[in-house]
């Protein structure tokens, strides 16, 4: 198994706070702008992006947690996944949430954090943002903010590590 | 990583302290889908969940029968006189009857020990163990670790003290078991009649005085007598058992003040315990019960993926 370093620490941060400002941007109304990130490291992805943000507006943006396994499709397939607790402890309701995981593939782990944000409440928008885009959706999905598009193979894996849960940033393909 | 890879939940005596773990932290994840707006995830949607309470039970079925429904499974309840067996039909035949019926998870409930171990050697479908006889009542002694684990963030070490009808309780030994297994020092206490020194052999102590049982206790759970058992020879009257044995205000003001009340309900105010005291901040009754369901959400859902795990 090779592997080749796509991104480090500072093209990591880099990309965090480009989509940071593009997020503010499109959002006019930061007023009910809060982020979920999906775990494991779209939650460290989230905490951070809403730092940045909560540097450029001066104001703090709420932040949760999102854990898919109980909402998965594939069961059958893969068998009894690790549930980990979901936390959100504001009210979506009416609110632009912004859901943040690190590599998007088939969509199929975004098929479920919708149907899960909505059993919280009725957010007035979803937006999604990543920081790698791999391609290969299995469902019509699309990223609002992205970090890197990196075309891959199917048969590759695209492993984000953050010093939050692994003690140091990179982003790494393995073949 | 660690996993679960059992198709049914037959019995606390044969898992392991990691797997019992395991489970306990998958019923932390279920018990939060009870705080959202929608309380439903449709992990086991399209899944077919059949409740044979060949023994009678309300709390037990209901909260098996709603965890199933929040998990999106769907559920039949089957109880003794509406079933084929009151006709002549074996525990077997009416089991493989089930499972023809594309049941995925049969969760029973009967009077014999070892009825849920026996269907669990033929079925495809899992079984999960609601009570058998005075064997084990595995998801009970569960919701009884979550809780104390919720209030107390440990087992290990601590000192549970169950009192009351010790002799033919599935609770009991299978609370025993569990406890025991995560580090936990289990006394039993009552009347010697229902608390024979037998129960030593499963590692706890035995003791017949009350205030020895309470002094150093950090939980006590009071298990309920059984009337509807009642062997009259027990115990001279009900009266006499209260005034023995009974949790009231007095005792209880002996006993550490971080201590708690647990109970399985239902409860007999008056008799095995004090009703100020089943109502009071001290006494977590009402959250075994919502626990309760989201273990039993967690044991269905582990049990369900389970099955799957080698193909």
């Amino acid at each position: 198994m090779s592997t080749s370093p796509l991104m480090d620490s500072a093209t990591i941060n880099r990309a965090l706070t480009r989509m940071a400002h593009e997020i503010v941007e499109r959002n006019s109304d930061p007023t009910g702008l809060a982020l979920v990130g999906i775990r494991t490291h779209g939650v460290p992805l989230a905490q951070r992006l809403a730092g940045l943000i909560a540097g450029i507006l001066k104001q703090t943006i709420p932040t949760g947690e999102l854990d898919i396994a109980m909402h998965r499709d594939d069961l059958a397939i893969r068998g009894t996944p690790v549930v980990g607790i979901s936390k959100i402890d504001f009210d979506v309701t009416g609110k632009t949430i912004v859901l943040v995981d690190d590599v998007l593939f088939t969509g199929r782990t975004i098929r479920a954090a919708l149907d899960e944000i909505a059993d919280f409440g009725r957010p007035q928008r979803i937006q999604l943002a990543v920081l790698i885009d791999r391609g290969h959706r299995e469902l019509p999905i699309r990223p609002d903010y992205v970090g890197k598009n990196v075309p891959t193979a199917l048969a590759e894996r695209v492993k984000v590590r953050l010093t939050e849960t692994d003690a140091k940033d990179e982003v790494v393909v393995e073949r | 990583m660690k996993t679960w890879q059992r198709k049914d939940l037959l019995g606390i005596q044969d898992l392991s302290a990691d797997e019992i773990n395991f489970l306990l932290d998958s019923a932390l994840a279920f018990k939060q889908v009870g705080e959202r707006t929608v309380k439903k995830v449709p992990s086991l949607r399209g899944k077919t969940v059949i409740n044979l309470f060949i023994e009678p039970s309300t709390r037990t079925r209901t909260s098996f029968e709603l965890a199933a429904k929040r998990l999106s499974a769907d559920v039949i309840n089957i109880t003794a006189s509406a079933s084929s067996l009151v006709k002549g039909e074996t525990l077997k035949d009416t089991a493989l009857n089930l499972q023809a019926l594309n049941a995925d998870i049969i969760v029973i409930r009967h009077s014999a020990a070892g009825a849920p171990h026996f269907l669990g050697k033929f079925l495809k479908a899992s079984v999960v163990n609601a009570g058998d006889g005075a064997h084990e009542h595995p998801t009970q002694a569960l919701l009884d670790a979550f809780t104390i684990r919720e209030k107390k963030g440990r087992i290990a070490g601590l000192k549970v003290t169950i009192l009351g009808d010790i002799l033919y309780s599935r609770v009991a030994r299978s609370n025993v078991w569990l406890l025991t297994k995560l580090g936990a020092e289990v006394t039993l206490a009552g009347p010697s009649t229902l608390v024979p020194r037998v129960f030593e052999e499963l590692g706890c102590r035995v003791t017949h005085n009350i205030d020895e049982a309470l002094r150093d206790a950090d939980v006590i759970n009071l298990l309920r007598i059984q009337h509807e058992r009642q062997r009259k020879t027990m115990f001279p009257s009900t009266g006499e058992y209260t005034a023995m044995f009974g949790l009231n205000k007095e005792r209880f003001s002996r006993m550490k003040p971080d201590s708690f009340i647990m109970h399985p309900g239902p409860i007999n105010r008056g008799v095995e315990i004090d009703s100020d005291l089943a109502d009071g901040n001290r006494s977590v009754i009402l959250e075994q019960v919502t626990n309760g369901l989201a273990v039993r959400m967690a044991v269905l859902f582990l049990c369900s993926g389970g099955q799957f795990s080698e193909s």
